[in-house]
């Protein structure tokens, strides 16, 4: 059961991940990000990660991305035009990145100690009470820091918004 | 045939990682290369929870929880600056801005 929805999701995160690099109008490319995020938090879940499932729905796929959709609906943003690519990059990209993924994936079977198998329900560490209890004793002064950066980031984001600069 | 081992989760976020490579590198819609980069930190993020259950404790997912919170941040100023962008220059494709000055 683990391997089919393991397999199931990874094969949708795939191919919305490959159909979001392809597609050349922004809003497909918004809507394949969407799925990508999805299966990820199922994933996640299968990690034993509930929190952190949870948060990708809402902020990930919830807040970030209705922001994209937004902006991109707000500048009415159409399909790029075709670019007169060079012939490095027309007929050598594809393989180059098979050749890539290819040597990469060798490296993490072979450095890597024999992994063990993923077993749904065997990590209990990922439930909101561990996750939070972490964040206010060990992590709590990143975790103020934080709240920093969101102000800095509002902030920055009004001036960047007003009329003129 | 009941249980996958770690290093796909690791294969699997590898591969997203390198699709979002490619489609900082190809796209020239500065909207779509953003998405890239969101991609490419989703990647990371199922890295970090996939050493967290091998190691067995969830300092994993507080990396992964704050990578979100700064991507939330960038994204925000991000796109105020695409706004900003167009409102002054009318296009979108990142080859048409590609000097500082101008």
């Amino acid at each position: 059961m683990d391997a089919v929805l393991f397999l199931v999701f990874a094969l949708i995160a795939v191919t919305c991940a490959a159909n979001l690099v392809v597609q050349t109008h922004p809003i497909t490319s918004a809507l394949s990000l969407i799925g990508v995020m999805g299966s990820l938090a199922v994933l996640y879940l299968l990690l034993g990660g509930e929190f952190i499932a949870a948060v990708q729905v809402i902020v990930y796929a919830g807040a970030i991305m209705v922001l994209f959709v937004f902006v991109i609906m707000l500048l009415n943003a159409g399909a790029e035009r075709p670019a007169g690519r060079s012939f490095v990059a027309r007929y050598l990209g594809v393989p180059v990145l098979v050749i890539f993924l290819g040597l990469l994936s060798y490296v993490i079977q072979s450095r890597l100690p024999a992994s063990e198998a993923v077993r749904f329900g065997e990590f209990q560490g990922g439930a909101p009470a561990e996750v939070g209890r972490l964040l206010f004793t060990r992590y709590v002064l990143p975790f103020e820091v934080t709240s920093v950066l969101i102000l800095v980031a509002i902030l920055g984001a009004i001036v960047l918004g007003r009329k003129e600069l | 045939m009941n249980a996958v081992p770690l290093s796909w989760y690791l294969i699997l976020s590898a591969v997203l990682f390198s699709l979002g490579v490619a489609g900082f590198l190809i796209r020239r819609n500065i909207i779509t290369v953003f998405m890239s980069i969101e991609l490419m930190l989703n990647a990371v993020n199922l890295s970090f929870v996939a050493f967290s259950y091998q190691f067995r404790q969830a300092d994993g997912h507080i990396f992964s929880f704050f990578v979100m919170v700064v991507a939330a941040a960038e994204a925000a100023v991000g796109l105020a600056i695409i706004l900003a962008l167009v409102r002054t220059r009318r296009t979108l494709e990142v080859d048409e801005v590609s000097l500082l000055k101008f």
